[in-house]
Order: structure tokens, then C-alpha cells, then sequence
């Protein structure tokens, strides 16, 4: 209980700064949170940005590599004879923009390592750390059972290796297993480090629908790369009446559309349930600098009330986290599994 | 709204992440740690059958060493009814034997107290008849003193003689 405490505290603090102007801006407060940034804030400060890598190509092809710190609090960078600023207004909010000679901005390739791209790589190493902990663990102590930290993520690989992908895949298991094992802990992981306010985490990866994306279409990827005649027969050609395939057809259309929601529907539901979770933990946090105004009485209830119930969302949310990764994990082999099994297996 | 719309950057990198953590655990880690969790699983189910046999096996051994107990019980009580048996017996043969033994011994002494009587019979008789001669002489003798009782004497013996005869 009292590490959550801790995570929250932080929060309130960078909100408690981003106060001080006449009057707060809750939606772009939380816009700010849930969003991506080219530094990583630093608690208690809310002007210090813990430096990373910005990478851009500009729109004459060449590449630029600087320290996001250079464009810091809306100072202008200039490489060469290109000139960079973080653009604020309607196109291109808080992105990296090209001054052009005319006073245009241009959007540049943007591949920087943003405090999103960061806190991917954080949770990689740390994913890659575990597994080969693991291995490791294994190699030099035999047969004997891991303990503690590792007995638990073992008893998890086990949960998500015997209780998903060995029931609904069977013997072809190990070979999606270095997919659908490595989709899990990353998400996993990125879930928990978003969980957590200060530097390690802090990053909103899985609320983010550019990760999620990437996951869905990866599932999709390898879903239908490795369909089985069985699948494909299915999808164009499925055990319907003929008129509802010729001469129109439309239930290979219905099932072309389904291969493409599938994979969409996972990328939304990872989306909007870690997204959620963010949002209400900030919005509960901001109600506080809302409720302000009203006096003292009001703001110590809301205060009780805000800090209680985030309490409560955060707690939840590390089930939320383990949860989403455990359904993305469950679907996509389930995916897999309509995709590469005989038929019979499943149904 | 930016927070629908994904980023190329982010994209990328989280493609190249995914793809290569994939490729790097998928060949290097989770293959060794399924193998590692899959072989205790088997050896742990291969103890616990083990387990099982070993005390089916155990309950077995000790049912057969009643069974032998039983079994040695019921020998041995018949043994020692044998042996009783077997005494018994041995004592009335003996008895018999004895018996027949002291049959003979008895027979031999009969016949030897026989012999004995017979003999001491006939000496009896000779030492009687050596008397009766004697006796015979000397009445004989006494009577023989004249000449009218000899011949009285001759004649009735003579008659008796015949009419034994």
C-alpha cells in the first residue's frame, strides 16, 4: 500500500506545478500525461527534462541527431541549416517541426528516441533480462525449482505456456511460443512501468495505439502468414449454402472483413483499457486542482476522496495490467490457433 | 487527435523492439526454459509415480511377509503335531516291540523251565526208579528169605506181567 502512496505522491506534485498558472488546463494535463514527450520528466520539476536522442530526417533527405534538451521550453535548434523547434498549435502539437525559410513548419521523419521509445527499450531489457535470468537459472542449477522473484515469473510462463498456448495450440506450441511468450511479459512489463510515476516508468507504452498496433498487426502477421490450407478454405470458400458465395460473395467477405477486426479489436482493447486506466488516475488526481476554488472543506474532501479512489485504480490497474496481457496473449494464440490447427481442435 | 493517430517513430521502434526481442528470446530463451519446466514436470510425475509403486510395492511385501508368517505358523503347528504324532507312534512300536521281546524272553523261559522240569522230571523218575530198585531190592531181599515167597513172588509177578499184557 505504501508503494502505491509513493507512485501517486509524484503525480500530484508535477500536477501541483503545472498549477501554477491562473487557471489549470485539465484536459491538456492529461493530454500531456498520456501523450508522448522527447524528454522524461523529472519529479518534483517541471521545467528539467532528462535528455534523449531526437532523430529526424529532413525534408532534403539528410539526417539530424540531437539532445531533445536543445529544444527545451520552446527553444530552436538549428543543425547545419536546418532549424528544429517543438511546434505548439493546432498541427503537429508537442512534435518536432522543420522552420522552413518562409516560417512553414515541415514535419521531418521523426524516428527520435521519444520517452515512449525509452521506456519500450526499458522494458525489452528488462523482458530480455528475466527470460535469460531464467535460462541462465536453469543451466546452473538443473532440475531443482527456482525460488521467490523467479519461482513467480516461472509459475507465470507457466501459467501462460501450459494454461494458453499448450490448450489451444497442442503440439505446436513451442513454435509460437517465442512470439506469443515475448508479446506477453513485453506487455506485461510495459503495462507495470506505466504503472509506476517516476523515471524507470511513467510512460504511457500500452496506452499508446502505436504499440498496440504494432502487437495486433505482428498477431496478424503471424496468424495469416502461417494459415494452413484449412484456414484460407475457410475464409474464401467456407461450409455456407452457395448462394451466400455465388455469385455474390458475400460470406468470404464477412470473413476477409473478420480477419482484419480481429487484430483491430485486440489493438483497441489493450488501448483503451491501459489508456483508462491512466486517464482516471489523472483525472481523479486533477479534481483536486479543480475543487480548489470551493475552500478548504471542499478541496479536503475531494482530496481524501481523489487520493482513496486512485488508490484503488491503481491497484486495480496492476490487475488490469496483468489481465489485458494475459486476454492479448489468450486471443492472439486463440488467433493462431484457428489459423495453423486442423480443423476439430478447437471447435 | 494525436492520441489516436499512431506515430511513425513509435511504430518503427516498437516493430524493430518486437521483432528482434521475438527472434532473441524465441531462439535463445523460452525454447531452454519450456524444456527446463517441461522436464521437472515429467520427472516430478515420474517421482510421484515411483512414489506410488514403491508403496504398492511396500503394502505387497508386507501382505506376503504375513502371508509367510502365516504360512511358517501353520508349518510349524503342523510339524510339531507330526512330531507328536511321530512319538506316539515311536513309543507303541516300542511298546510292541517290548512286548513281543518280552513274549520271547517269556517263551524262551517257558521252555527252558520246560526243558528243566523235563529234565529234573527224568531225573526225578531215575533217581525214582533207582529208589523203587532199591526199595525193590531190599524187599525183594527181606522177601526172598525163603523159598515159597520166592516163587509166590515170581508167580504173581509173572501173572502180573501177563495180565498186563
Amino acid at each position: 500500500m505504501m508503494m502505491f502512496v509513493a507512485i501517486v505522491s509524484p503525480q500530484v506534485a508535477s500536477a501541483t506545478a503545472s498549477e501554477e498558472g491562473d487557471e489549470i488546463n485539465p484536459q491538456e494535463i492529461i493530454f500531456h500525461h498520456l501523450g508522448d514527450a522527447y524528454g522524461w520528466e523529472v519529479p518534483f520539476s517541471h521545467e528539467l527534462r532528462m535528455p534523449l536522442p531526437i532523430i529526424v530526417q529532413d525534408n532534403a533527405g539528410a539526417w539530424h541527431m540531437f539532445s531533445s534538451n536543445k529544444l527545451l521550453n520552446g527553444a530552436e535548434y538549428t543543425d547545419g541549416d536546418i532549424t528544429f523547434r517543438i511546434n505548439h498549435g493546432e498541427e503537429y502539437n508537442g512534435k518536432v517541426v522543420q522552420v522552413m525559410a518562409d516560417g512553414s513548419v515541415f514535419r521531418p521523419l521523426d524516428l527520435s528516441i521519444t520517452k515512449n521509445v525509452c521506456a519500450l527499450f526499458i522494458a525489452a531489457i528488462l523482458v530480455a533480462l528475466m527470460a535469460f535470468s531464467m535460462v541462465s537459472y536453469y543451466k546452473k542449477n538443473g532440475m531443482k525449482a527456482p525460488r521467490k522473484v523467479m519461482g513467480a515469473f516461472e509459475a507465470l510462463m507457466s501459467f501462460i505456456y501450459d494454461g494458453v498456448l499448450k490448450s489451444s495450440l497442442g503440439n505446436k506450441a513451442p513454435k509460437f511460443a517465442g512470439y506469443l511468450m515475448t508479446v506477453f511479459f513485453l506487455i506485461f512489463f510495459m503495462n507495470l512501468l506505466g504503472l509506476i510515476v517516476i523515471f524507470p516508468g511513467g510512460a504511457n507504452l500500452t496506452g499508446n495505439v502505436a504499440v498496440t498496433l504494432v502487437l495486433a498487426v505482428c498477431t496478424f502477421l503471424v496468424a495469416n502468414l502461417k494459415g494452413n490450407k484449412h484456414y484460407w478454405k475457410d475464409i474464401l470458400w467456407p461450409d455456407v449454402p452457395l448462394w451466400l458465395k455465388f455469385p455474390l460473395p458475400i460470406m468470404p467477405m464477412i470473413e476477409v472483413f473478420g480477419m482484419f477486426t480481429k487484430p483491430a479489436a485486440l489493438c483497441v482493447r489493450l488501448f483503451a483499457n491501459m489508456m483508462g486506466g491512466h486517464m482516471i488516475v489523472l483525472v481523479l488526481t486533477l479534481l483536486i486542482f479543480i475543487f480548489v476554488k470551493f475552500g478548504v472543506a471542499a478541496v479536503t474532501t475531494t482530496t481524501v476522496l481523489s487520493m482513496a479512489f486512485s488508490l484503488f485504480m491503481l491497484c486495480l490497474d496492476v490487475l488490469v495490467s496483468f489481465i489485458q496481457a494475459y486476454v492479448f496473449t489468450m486471443l492472439s494464440t486463440l488467433f493462431i490457433s484457428f489459423a495453423v490447427c486442423e480443423e476439430g481442435h478447437e471447435e | 487527435m494525436e492520441l489516436f493517430t499512431p506515430e511513425i517513430g513509435l511504430v518503427f521502434w516498437m516493430f524493430v523492439v518486437v521483432v528482434l526481442l521475438c527472434i532473441l528470446l524465441g531462439k535463445f530463451a523460452w525454447p531452454m526454459i519450456i524444456k527446463s519446466m517441461t522436464e521437472r514436470a515429467d520427472l516430478i510425475d515420474k517421482g510421484v509415480i515411483y512414489a506410488q509403486e514403491a508403496k504398492k510395492n511396500l503394502d505387497n511385501a508386507k501382505a506376503e511377509a504375513d502371508k509367510f508368517i502365516i504360512d511358517a505358523q501353520k508349518q510349524q503347528t503342523e510339524m510339531l503335531r507330526e512330531a507328536a504324532r511321530l512319538k506316539s507312534q515311536l513309543i507303541d512300536e516300542a511298546k510292541a516291540a517290548a512286548a513281543v521281546e518280552a513274549q520271547k524272553v517269556m517263551d524262551a523261559a517257558k521252555l527252558a523251565i520246560e526243558q528243566e522240569r523235563k529234565e529234573a522230571e527224568l531225573q526225578f523218575r531215575d533217581e525214582v526208579s533207582k529208589f523203587a530198585i532199591e526199595i525193590a531190592e531190599k524187599l525183594l531181599r527181606q522177601q526172598m528169605a525163603d523159598k515159597d515167597a520166592q516163587s509166590k513172588l515170581v508167580d504173581k509177578l509173572l501173572s502180573e506181567i501177563e495180565s498186563k499184557n
